[in-house]
């Protein structure tokens, strides 16, 4: 109690503190005064009077700062002296505080930017209650390099009874459907789940009800659940809307609850992020393939763990599972295919695609920040010299080193902070315009928010930023000579040799720091460069793609769109409507894969060969794209060997095909693909009439077309005709010079002319699709290439500042040489070697780091090596020529010395 | 030249007190004075180290000040015992009877009385 109370008393004090004091000092004065009186009437001379009333008092400044220790808080005392002195030093020299400051205010700005992305993307958790206990689920045939390749419906049964999981949920991939009965069909977004999958996530409906997670009916049924979004949008947030008919693709659902705002459908991947709609379906019975072990539905699956177990441990225990699975069934597991079954946290399945490149950013954003801060420190140290006078000064007086250290370093961590402080506001001030720069592939793109979170963290890094580069400034402007530099009157002093080792190692990491982020940057360009520059095999030129989507109803009588030849009417009708629109010189039509770079999950289908013993489980899988003739000629996607489709391949002839290179290498290799015969297993048609193995002959081979990735030059891929092969998703390509701003409404118009419950949607250059494709990697680049070029700044202000130095510390020397007649030219050359020597020593150093790093970063290169010797060199050149360059503006000042002047002012 | 004993720890507020319930209101001077007076010069008073010792005893609230006019017309504060001041003066006065009278026993106690 009375510890508390003397505490709030000092507190008081701090407060009022000054006037205490003050009344001091008067009470003092006063009663040198009485005394003085008393020993003038004692007969003393008033000087004598006077210092005999000082012996007698004491120590008057003693005794205030005794005072003082005692009634107030020095430590938060001192915190203010320090700041106020700090800020009237800064104030002294604004140009040395204004490129501190800017200089903190660029790393930090540009380090907080890319955590407030990486705060948004990896360190969010997943918004559902317990996410870690969410994962996913994903089994693998690795002896037949097929991946992520779903599961069947008794395995499903096996994981809900393992006692591993609280409950396993199965979906589909996501998909279309079509939304009609509004004003304008529409198409959604939506995903067949098992009807526990909400209780997996553990979200309820804000409006109704979630699907009845014990409801076991095979197949369909005919209950929605739907998004906030589409609630909002389409039914105009209607509080009645339970009950309500949802007809989509012709089926009639009705909608028995509304997901609240911000449920997000993470399922499984980022990509599937805007479902709309949720169908509830037992994945056993129409429409779905009968229950069998081996047929597996292309599903994700996403499970809850029994809470208390480990994702390591529930893996142990799976794996345990799929070898006593393995055993029982072994025709079902063969041996060569090697099934595994991995389990995968539900939020890294999220994250995981963009983690490399985030982390890649925020390793060159650190970097950044390193060089600011290594750059204020050399700042510091070389104004230390012009401060050298005043610390000696103050230290002859008494000051004692770790005071002056304090002192000091709350100056450099007032500059860093407000640097820090800069940065955020700009960033604040910017943000609108810097998040156009992300790619909107970036999953949980909207979380990304410059707020509170992040300006702590910008605090906290300027801070410790400036508690770590500042003690050794601080320490080294302490430990100065104090006679020498005392003696040394107005000459300013001749820093100390261990301050002037420190800036020439400070500069020389610098250089090597920004050398690591150029060959960073050098290396992603190219591979940037390479990519964009690679030819993809079809011809992106004045095309342009639209999307409709046919509907599929549950019940394949009720489709009228069920057969190719069914459908064959209306694709006809729309391409000759097509041709006639203004500017089209030609159209084709093909399925979401054959929409080149625009599709995130191509559809594979197992390949089965004839001649070559497969079973299911084993066969490769193959990207199967479905096009109309027209389509190789209006992508230029060139014949080598065999036909093309034409108008006489339909539903009742023979089933042909055209492969690319890369399938027939990999396939058929050392023979003529020509002729063969393949199945691929899951075709639609097989499903609905598995009478006799449908065999589909291989009648053509196209040259290779990058059409999955831009990075992957040879991707198998078999093309079906669409009027052989019925498909739902599909985009109509027009080439031709077309408006893109009237086309749509112009396709639309002819399309619905035809069906008006077709919607027409999402009109596209594919030079947009391609640019698309990189967005990912353009963001990386371009952000690293940034902080390259930043880096490089300011490692050239680092090394011109450090070179000015030694030669203002050699101004002595130099004119002594010149007065005794040394060349102007040698001193040059003089400078210029200095300057080059750390540049050649931090090139160096940089270098060897470089290639630690690059090796890192394989994974996001393409087309080049990690060691590449033309980007390695190129930037040590470029890092050699700027530090020359910033040496040469001292190394003329030294060579134009005057030698009179110099030696007269010394 | 003998040295004075310093003023023994603690010993020097209660002087004050004292020296403001016997004098009234009294400056700083004032009291310094009085304290070396009553001491006949026996006591080595740093007079300095009295004003933060005023203070410390206005803060807890013994003593209270205020500004006045003195003898000879200087200003000068003038402090006085408060209430609170006058109980603790009681208080301590007692405790450093009781603990006089204590140490008085002690010196007068001879061998045999032990025994």
């Amino acid at each position: 109690m009375k510890f508390l109370r003397r505490f709030f008393i000092r507190l008081s004090n701090l407060a009022i503190g000054r006037s205490a004091d003050h009344r001091l000092q008067e009470e003092i004065a006063e009663h040198l005064a009485f005394q003085t009186e008393e020993n003038m009437r004692a007969g003393m001379s008033p000087a004598e009077a006077r210092r005999q009333a000082a012996l007698k008092l004491g120590a008057a400044q003693a005794i205030r700062e005794h005072h003082h220790a005692e009634h107030s808080i020095p430590f938060i005392e001192n915190l203010f002296f320090d700041l106020r002195y700090a800020v009237r030093m800064l104030l002294r020299s604004p140009g040395f505080s204004f490129i501190a400051i800017a200089t903190m205010a660029l790393g930090v700005g540009a380090t907080t930017a890319i955590y407030s992305v990486i705060d948004a993307t990896l360190l969010h958790p997943l918004p559902y209650p317990n996410a870690a206990q969410l994962v996913r689920i994903e089994s693998d045939l690795p002896g037949v390099a097929a991946h992520d390749i779903g599961i069947s419906v008794p395995e499903w049964r096996d994981l809900e009874s393992s006692g591993i999981f609280q409950s396993v949920s199965v979906s589909g991939h996501g998909a279309d459907v079509n939304l009609t009965g509004s004003a304008q069909p529409e198409r959604l977004s939506y995903k067949h789940v098992t009807p526990n999958y909400f209780s997996v996530f553990r979200v309820d409906a804000q409006l109704g009800r979630t699907f009845d997670p014990h409801d076991a009916t095979p197949g369909f049924n005919l209950e929605a659940v739907i998004s906030d979004g589409l609630w909002r949008r389409e039914f105009g947030a209607n509080p009645n809307i339970v009950g309500k008919v949802l007809r989509l693709d012709n089926d009639v659902y009705h909608v028995v609850g509304v997901m609240p705002r911000g449920f997000r459908d993470l399922g499984s991947t980022n990509d599937e992020w805007n479902t709309e709609v949720w169908l509830g379906a037992g994945m056993a019975g129409l429409p779905f393939p009968p229950p069998l072990r081996g047929t597996r539905l292309q599903s994700r699956v996403v499970g809850r763990l029994n809470s208390g177990i480990s994702i390591a441990a529930a893996q142990e225990r799976l794996d345990a599972l799929v070898n006593s699975l393995k055993k029982q069934y072994p025709a079902e597991y063969p041996a060569q295919a090697a099934w595994t079954v991995r389990l995968i946290p539900l939020g890294e399945s999220v994250v995981g695609s963009v983690r490399q490149s985030l982390v890649l950013l925020f390793g060159a954003v650190g970097l950044v920040l390193m060089i600011s801060c290594v750059n204020v420190a050399n700042l510091l140290l070389a104004r230390a010299s012009g401060r050298g006078r005043e610390i000696a000064v103050r230290q002859a007086l008494g000051a004692q080193r770790t005071r002056l250290v304090r002192q000091l370093l709350t100056e450099i961590l007032l500059l860093f902070l407000l640097g820090g402080f800069a940065g955020f506001t700009i960033l604040f001030g910017a943000q609108r315009l810097l998040l156009r720069l992300v790619p909107e592939s970036l999953p949980h793109l909207n979380d990304i928010a410059i707020g509170g979170g992040v300006l702590v963290f910008a605090v906290a890094v300027s801070a410790a930023a400036g508690t770590i580069f500042g003690l050794a400034p601080a320490w080294l402007m302490t430990g100065v000579d104090l006679i020498g530099t005392l003696r040394q009157e107005g000459r300013g002093s001749s820093g100390s040799p261990g301050r002037s080792r420190t800036r020439q190692i400070l500069v020389v990491g610098e250089l090597a720091l920004s050398l690591v982020l150029m060959v960073a940057a050098g290396l992603l360009l190219r591979s940037f460069w390479d990519l964009f520059k690679v030819p993809p095999g079809f011809n992106p030129a004045r095309v342009m793609a639209i999307q409709t989507w046919l509907p599929g109803p549950n019940d394949p009588n009720q489709d009228t769109y069920r057969t190719a030849t069914q459908e064959a009417v209306l694709l006809r009708e729309v391409l000759r409507r097509s041709r006639t629109l203004p500017g089209v010189q030609e159209a084709a039509i093909g399925d979401m894969a054959a929409l080149p770079l625009g599709h995130s999950n191509p559809s594979q289908l197992p390949l089965i060969r004839e001649g070559i013993e497969t079973i299911d489980n084993q066969a490769p899988v193959i990207d199967s794209p479905i096009v109309s003739p027209e389509y190789f000629r209006l992508l230029g996607m060139p014949l080598t060997r065999g036909r093309l489709f034409n108008d006489q391949d339909l539903e009742s002839t023979p089933q042909v095909a055209v492969i690319n290179q890369a399938a027939a290498r990999t396939y058929w290799p050392n023979q003529d693909p020509l002729g063969k015969r393949v199945r691929l297993h899951l075709d639609s048609r097989e499903l609905l009439n598995a009478a006799g193995p449908a065999w589909t002959t291989i009648v053509g081979v196209i040259e290779d077309a990058r059409t999955e990735s831009l990075a992957d030059a040879a991707i198998p891929q078999i093309y079906r005709s669409v009027y052989q092969h019925p498909a739902k998703a599909l985009a109509i390509f027009l080439r031709g010079q077309l408006d893109p701003g009237t086309i749509l409404g112009q396709e639309r118009s002819q399309v619905q002319a035809i069906d008006p419950g077709l919607p027409v949607f999402h009109a596209e250059t594919l030079e947009d699709v391609l640019s698309t494709s990189l967005a990912v990697r353009r963001f990386s680049m371009e952000m690293v290439a940034f902080f390259a070029a930043t880096a490089l700044l300011l490692a050239g202000l680092g090394i011109y500042g450090t070179i000015s130095y030694l030669v203002n510390e050699q101004r002595r020397e130099i004119a002594i040489r010149l007065a005794l007649g040394a060349q102007r030219s040698t001193i040059l050359k003089m400078v210029l070697r200095r300057g080059f020597g750390l540049a050649a020593a931090g090139a160096g150093l940089g270098v060897a780091g470089a290639f630690i790093v690059s090796h890192f970063m394989a994974g996001l290169l393409y087309g080049v090596s990690p060691n590449d010797p033309p980007t390695f060199a190129g930037v040590t050149l470029v890092l050699t020529l700027v530090a020359l360059a910033a040496s040469y503006i001292p190394a003329l000042r030294a060579m134009r010395l005057d030698p009179i002047t110099t030696l007269h002012s010394e | 030249m003998k040295e004075k004993p310093d003023v023994l720890q603690g010993t020097l507020a209660l002087m004050v007190l004292k020296t403001l319930d016997v004098l009234g209101p009294q400056h700083g001077w004032g009291i310094a004075r009085r304290i070396e007076q009553i001491s006949g010069d026996l006591l080595a008073v740093n007079q300095g180290t009295l004003y933060p010792l005023l203070l410390k005893l206005e803060h807890e609230g013994s003593i209270a000040s205020e500004w006045g006019a003195s003898e000879n017309n200087r200003r000068a504060r003038f402090y006085r015992l408060t209430a609170a001041g006058r109980k603790q003066l009681q208080a301590e006065t007692r405790d450093w009877e009781q603990t006089a009278a204590i140490i008085a026993r002690f010196f007068n106690v001879r061998a045999e009385d032990l025994t």
